[in-house]
């Protein structure tokens, strides 16, 4: 693990949520908080809704119950603009326009919500393009990348407004090891630089002890969170025998 | 019992889709009207660019319908009137039929079957790719970024297509009145003399009208399509039958109140 020291303060906090869609719930009861400057993981199984609450942190879908406050505010009409302004997401398949190229990508934010000039705002977006080694694909079309450039120009997408917290849906899945260690170094790096929170979801066991201080996890089949730590801690110190089949063997339902 | 089931789960989704529908007219309606506060919000450059893929990729087919429905207008009816010697009342008819109601008609149905299912189909793939999310978690209204520039698009694409549908078509019919000796200075003058502006402007605001309504629907239908391996081609199937079931209706609509009103 890195030298930053997380806080104390939770910057996202869960209090008996219950996480799905109208008319499906997917998980009850879940409680946890995130704190500032951490890397927070979400872990499971496939489908064990993890994306689903992700959904809900990030605003897209409302709580089916309990309550979800993001730097002390809920999801409403009413806070949605500025809380919009504090997150960055890097969706799992990337989710760049592929109508534009990557730089342009990585300037819609800045077009779209920061006072730079035109060239600052330029000069920005090359600066995160190179921030995730990409300067020089900047002209490119998303449909011309590799999926890991592209979720690393998604990420500085995400990061292009200098979010307090930047979620992560599963950004290593479908990249060879050797990238997917290359983008947990990214993560680290950044927020190491610039201290930014986390909240990273993966299924994948050598990130979560990488990059994660603390991870919650949820079973599919019980539909609630079965577990909340350090990785280290969970591995070695729960009784829960889906949690040590999890960490064991590494793998559920063969994924 | 499986007839009252499949009865009730209709009646379900009608009033789901229903609402759905209305709150993306809602949306839109509101996302339209904010432009009037900041006009520079609208997005000049991707309206430009669907109005270009409208215009350019309709054109073909819309002046080649148009052209072959007047061939076959003056060819049905030439027919009929040569019997009486009178022939050249066929310029009459094609002016009307194709000013009021023939090419308003074929050029929103082409629209449809065109521009209508591409914007159900790049918004549903944008959608299955999250892009849709991207943009409401950047604060960016997927409505005021995707469906009114291509709405508008729509708008501004329908009437250029109409009036060039509709030259084609009489080029089309003074061609054949030309094979049966009815010379073209003579058929323009009977267009020219049946056709009034009001006839030709009203034939365009329904065009505009249409316009909406195919832009509209296609964007709606993509904005919802389903989450599933197929979802994009089902939203493109929407689109297009969605479309034509409201042109037909609207233009319905539309014959009856100029009858009442007697225009
Ligand atoms: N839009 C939706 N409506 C209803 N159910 C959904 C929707 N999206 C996902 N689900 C269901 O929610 C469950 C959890 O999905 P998800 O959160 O995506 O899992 P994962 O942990 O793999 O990210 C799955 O069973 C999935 O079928
Ligand atoms: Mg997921």
């Amino acid at each position: 693990m890195d030298a930053v020291k997380p806080s104390d303060e939770p910057v996202i906090r869960l209090e008996h949520v219950e996480a799905g869609y109208p008319g499906r719930t997917i998980l009850r009861d879940v409680t946890f908080d995130v704190r500032r400057g951490e890397i927070f993981a979400l872990l499971g199984g496939s489908g064990c809704g993890k994306s689903t609450i992700l959904k809900h942190m990030i605003g897209l879908n409302p709580v089916l119950g309990g309550r979800l406050t993001l730097a002390g505010q809920e999801w409403t009409r009413k806070t949605r603009a500025s809380l919009c302004r504090k997150i960055g997401v890097m969706y799992q398949s990337g989710a760049l326009f592929g109508s534009m190229t990557c730089l342009e990508n990585v300037l819609l934010p800045l077009e779209e919500f920061s006072r730079l000039g035109r060239t600052a705002r330029r000069a920005r977006a090359l600066e995160l393009l190179a921030d995730v080694e990409l300067a020089d694909a900047a002209d490119r079309m998303p449909g011309e990348i590799s999926g890991g450039m592209k979720k690393r120009v998604a990420i500085a997408r995400a990061m292009a407004l200098e979010p307090e917290v930047v979620f992560l849906d599963e950004p290593s899945a479908g990249l060879d090891p050797i990238t997917s260690a290359a983008l947990d170094g990214l993560i680290l790096r950044l927020r190491r630089e610039k201290g930014m929170t986390f909240v990273v979801v993966t299924h994948e066991l050598p990130s979560v002890f990488a990059i994660a201080d603390r991870c919650a996890m949820f079973d599919k089949a019980r539909g609630r969170m079965i577990a909340l730590g350090a990785p280290a801690a969970l591995r070695d110190g729960s009784r829960d025998d889906f949690v040590r089949k999890f960490f064991g063997r590494g793998t559920v339902n063969g994924k | 019992m499986a007839f009252t089931d499949s009865v009730g789960r209709s009646v379900v989704k009608f009033r789901a889709d229903f609402a759905a529908n209305m709150a993306f007219l809602g949306e839109t309606v509101v996302a339209a009207l904010g432009l009037i506060f900041r006009p520079d919000r609208f997005r000049f450059g991707d309206a430009a660019l669907a109005f270009q893929r409208a215009a350019f990729d309709g054109l073909p087919i819309a002046v080649g319908i148009g052209f072959l429905l007047g061939v076959i207008l003056a060819f049905q009816s030439a027919a009929a009137l040569q019997m009486f010697g009178v022939e050249v009342y066929v310029a009459d008819l094609l002016a009307i039929g194709l000013f009021r109601e023939l090419g308003p008609i074929i050029t929103a149905i082409v629209l449809a079957g065109r521009s209508g299912s591409a914007f159900a189909a790049e918004i549903g793939t944008m959608k299955v790719d999250e892009e849709l999310d991207a943009l409401t978690t950047m604060g960016l209204p997927p409505v005021r970024f995707l469906v009114l520039p291509r709405v508008a698009a729509a708008m501004l694409a329908m009437p250029v297509l109409t009036i060039l549908a509709e030259l084609a078509g009489l080029v089309g019919g003074a061609l054949v009145l030309q094979l049966m000796r009815v010379p073209t200075v003579v058929f323009w003058n009977h267009v020219t003399d049946t056709a009034t502006v009001f006839m030709i402007a009203f034939g365009l605001a329904k065009s505009c009208l249409f316009g909406l309504l195919v832009g509209l629907i296609g964007c709606g239908a993509g904005m919802r399509a389903p989450s599933t391996a197929d979802g994009v081609g089902v939203a493109a199937t929407r689109a297009v039958v969605g479309s034509l079931v409201a042109i037909a209706v609207s233009d319905g609509l539309l014959a009856v109140v100029c009858y009442v009103w007697s225009l």
